[in-house]
């Protein structure tokens, strides 16, 4: 049997190259991907722990996070098409009209 | 039981009088102000003769407690009036020569716009000054002490709005502001080592010591200090200097305060508190030194100054200085009977001045006047008299009163006495000089007298209605002026000595508040002197001693009689010698003239390193730089910190999320360090 450290582990290293995007990209559909990969970096350790534990509260709480990104994913896809449209870019560094 | 007279009613009525003038005067009648002043003053001096006349069915000393103020264990302070003979002698004084002054100023200040303003002031120094003389304690005392200056200064710088006056007033107020410290020091020795001020328990608890002739024990000090606020107020050297700048004040003013009334409360003070002189031999010392060098110090800037007030106000200080030196000796009942007599008479004197300035239209420099015996007859008559009365001229009240101090300094120490006949020599001579140059000779000032468009004096007198001519003071002034004239002639007579064949009445009567605590007095003077000062409480002076004493009167009518004859020689058979008597003794003529420059080294010495001190150190040095410096620097320093700080609220998304990813890291690797859950 694999160990809770490994999926840990990988979980973590998910979560991280998610971060890692996120602050790093600019293009906005990679960022969002890249939230993509956090939450489900998350939802590694989740099952790990319901599994280890043998509760099955972590794996319901992943369905919860897999409902709410797919929300998410909804909502996200629908803004990101309205701001190409209105502003005829991905890039995130030039969608700041409300910076000052 | 003790009747009550209801003595708080004596100062709280001019105190009303000044609420009801001062609140609604700006919109009453002229004639509502008058009455309002009158009555209320007038009523005062009514209830003070109502006391003095059930004086004599009382037990006395009188007390009357009205309320309690501070009480701090044993501690205790109460607002209670205290009446003795001394306060008595005060009370009439200050209710009499105040309400005549009071009269005379109805005509004085007619024309002024600030009318109500001016009694209102009036009347609220009235009610300082009774405060003052009837206090039970120093504290009460020091309430009056306080006010009295409040009121002088207002009314030194009543006409505000001309430079010169609001500078006197201030300093007047900033002197006296000197003195009150020293006096204020003195009271809280008198509170440590007594742990009261009330005269009569703080005297009893002094009456059992011996006199401190060692010379530095607490009475010496409390002597000293209060000697210190004596001299603030009653302009003695070396605090003199504020008294002839507040010649500035409506001459009504200096008639009132600056010469019968205010300025003698140091004198009172230190009579009040003969016990505690008697006790402390240097400081009495120090009393009669200070005094007999104001005396003539004083009478000799007098004999030079032009301006006919300036010469009332340096008399003053003289005169202030005589009562000073009779203290001195011991003789406290000798320096109230001159500030008894010295009311009457330089009262008189600043009136008639004020009537002369009047009638002038505002000159007030005598080298303008001349000439005026035959136009203004009352007031000729009546500032002869005050004059004759000043100069000692046998008869009248100046004279009994001065002679008693010149006979008691000599028995004290002849050197008293020989600074004291050669002032009084100066004083005729000035007074004579005055004399002659105000009302003989020819008119030297514009003929028309409109004097008043130019000199500083100006805003004196009615400044408005311009004289047409030279004329009489209305029958308002002039009242009181014959009033006091014959108070000038016949005060004396209460004190005749009894060399004199009189029997020294007023001696005797202020004997009991002088005699209660006295402690033998053959220990309390100088080593150095030769002749121990008699002990004033016993009743008439042997027999042997009146023919001494004739003699000596005999010196000082002759040193009056002289500076009369000086003063005529040189002011009325020979008005050029003067000048050429100037010319002769030039540096010193110059010195006198200038006041022996003391106004220029008390500006060198105190008033400049003050202000440079206040500029560069305290305005420049601590409030700019400390102060300032402080606060604007820290704002300086938030405003950096902030500039840098604020490149973190950059509006990128991504640095934010920057931030909370190493927020977050931080907090982990901290929670991991620190061991968390296990």
């Amino acid at each position: 049997m694999v160990p809770l450290s490994y999926y840990l582990l990988l979980s973590s290293i998910l979560f991280a190259c998610g971060v890692a995007g996120f602050l790093i990209k600019r293009n906005i559909i990679t960022i969002f991907m890249s939230i993509e990969l956090m939450l489900n970096g998350v939802n590694l350790s989740f099952v790990a722990f319901a599994a280890h534990w043998h509760r099955l509260s972590g794996q319901v709480f992943v369905f919860f996070v897999m409902v709410v990104a797919a929300a998410e994913a909804a909502v996200g896809l629908a803004i990101i098409i309205s701001v190409y449209r209105t502003r005829e870019t991905l890039n995130v560094d030039q969608v700041n009209l409300l910076k000052l | 039981m003790t009747p009550n007279l209801n003595l708080w009613l004596i100062p709280i009525l001019p105190l009303a009088g000044a609420a009801i003038n001062g609140l609604w005067g700006r919109r009453s009648s002229r004639q509502a102000v008058t009455a309002v002043a009158l009555v209320f003053s007038g009523a005062a001096f009514a209830m003070a003769l109502w006391v003095a006349a059930r004086f004599w069915s009382i037990p006395l000393p009188y007390q009357e407690f009205l309320a309690h103020w501070i009480r701090s264990g044993t501690f205790t302070v109460d607002f209670a009036f205290y009446l003795d003979q001394l306060s008595l002698v005060m009370l009439l004084v200050v209710t009499g020569v105040g309400f005549l002054i009071h009269i005379y100023s109805v005509g004085y200040m007619g024309d002024d716009p600030s009318y109500y303003r001016f009694f209102a002031f009036l009347n609220l120094f009235m009610f300082f000054m009774l405060t003052l003389v009837l206090a039970n304690n120093y504290l009460v005392m020091f309430i009056g002490w306080e006010g009295v200056g409040l009121a002088s200064y207002l009314l030194i710088g009543f006409w505000f709005t001309k430079d010169s006056a609001a500078s006197a007033g201030k300093k007047a107020f900033i002197v006296n502001r000197i003195g009150d410290f020293g006096f204020l020091i003195g009271l809280f020795l008198l509170i440590q080592h007594f742990g009261s001020l009330t005269f009569q328990q703080v005297f009893h608890s002094i009456a059992p010591m011996s006199p401190e002739t060692a010379g530095a024990g607490v009475l010496t000090a409390v002597g000293l200090l209060l000697m210190v606020g004596a001299c603030g107020k009653s302009a003695q050297i070396p605090l003199y200097v504020w008294l002839p700048d507040a010649m500035e004040g409506p001459t009504p003013v200096s008639a009132l305060i600056h010469a019968a009334t205010m300025v003698t409360a140091g004198v009172y003070m230190v009579a009040r508190s003969h016990v505690i002189f008697e006790r402390a031999p240097m400081a009495l010392t120090v009393v009669a030194v200070i005094g007999t060098l104001t005396a003539f110090f004083a009478a000799t800037i007098g004999v030079a100054q032009t301006d006919i007030k300036k010469v009332l106000a340096y008399s003053t200080v003289s005169q202030l200085g005589y009562m000073f030196m009779a203290c001195g000796v011991g003789a406290f009942s000798a320096g109230i009977f001159h500030l008894m007599t010295h009311a009457f008479f330089k009262g008189l004197l600043f009136l008639a001045a004020g009537s002369v300035i009047h009638a002038v239209g505002g000159e007030q420099d005598m080298r303008k006047m001349g000439g005026l015996r035959t136009k203004i007859p009352v007031t000729f008559w009546t500032m002869t008299a005050g004059t004759l009365a000043i100069a000692g001229i046998p008869g009248l009240a100046g004279f009994f009163s001065k002679d008693e101090i010149l006979w008691r300094v000599y028995q004290a120490s002849w050197i008293y006495w020989v600074v004291g006949i050669v002032t009084a020599f100066l004083t005729s001579f000035y007074m004579f000089r005055l004399w002659f140059l105000t009302f003989f000779g020819e008119y030297r000032g514009d003929a028309d007298g409109t004097a008043g468009e130019h000199g500083h004096a100006a805003q004196d007198a009615d400044r408005r209605h311009g004289h047409a001519a030279i004329h009489e003071s209305p029958p308002v002034m002039l009242a009181p002026l014959v009033i006091l004239a014959i108070l000038s002639g016949v005060g004396g007579y209460v004190g005749v000595p009894g060399s004199l064949g009189g029997g020294n009445r007023f001696d005797r009567f202020l004997d009991p508040v002088f005699r209660s605590t006295t402690p033998a007095l053959n220990t309390q003077h100088n080593p150095g002197e030769t002749n121990p000062p008699e002990q004033q409480t016993e009743g008439p002076e042997p027999q042997t001693s009146h023919a001494t004493e004739l003699v000596f009167t005999g010196i000082s009518v002759v040193a009056a009689l002289l500076g009369f004859g000086l003063a005529w020689t040189f002011y009325y058979r020979d008005p050029q010698l003067p000048e050429r008597v100037a010319t002769d003794l030039d540096g010193l003529y110059d010195a006198v003239v200038h006041k022996y420059y003391i106004d220029e080294l008390y500006g060198e010495v105190f008033v400049k390193p003050l202000v440079e001190g206040s500029t560069r150190i305290l305005w420049q040095g601590v409030d700019q730089n400390l102060i300032d410096g402080t606060v604007n620097n820290s704002a300086d320093a938030a405003r950096h910190v902030s500039d840098e700080t604020r490149h973190m609220q950059s509006g990128n998304l991504r640095s934010y999320a920057g931030w909370i990813a190493a927020g977050s890291a931080a907090i982990i690797a901290f929670m991991i360090w620190m061991g968390v859950g296990q």
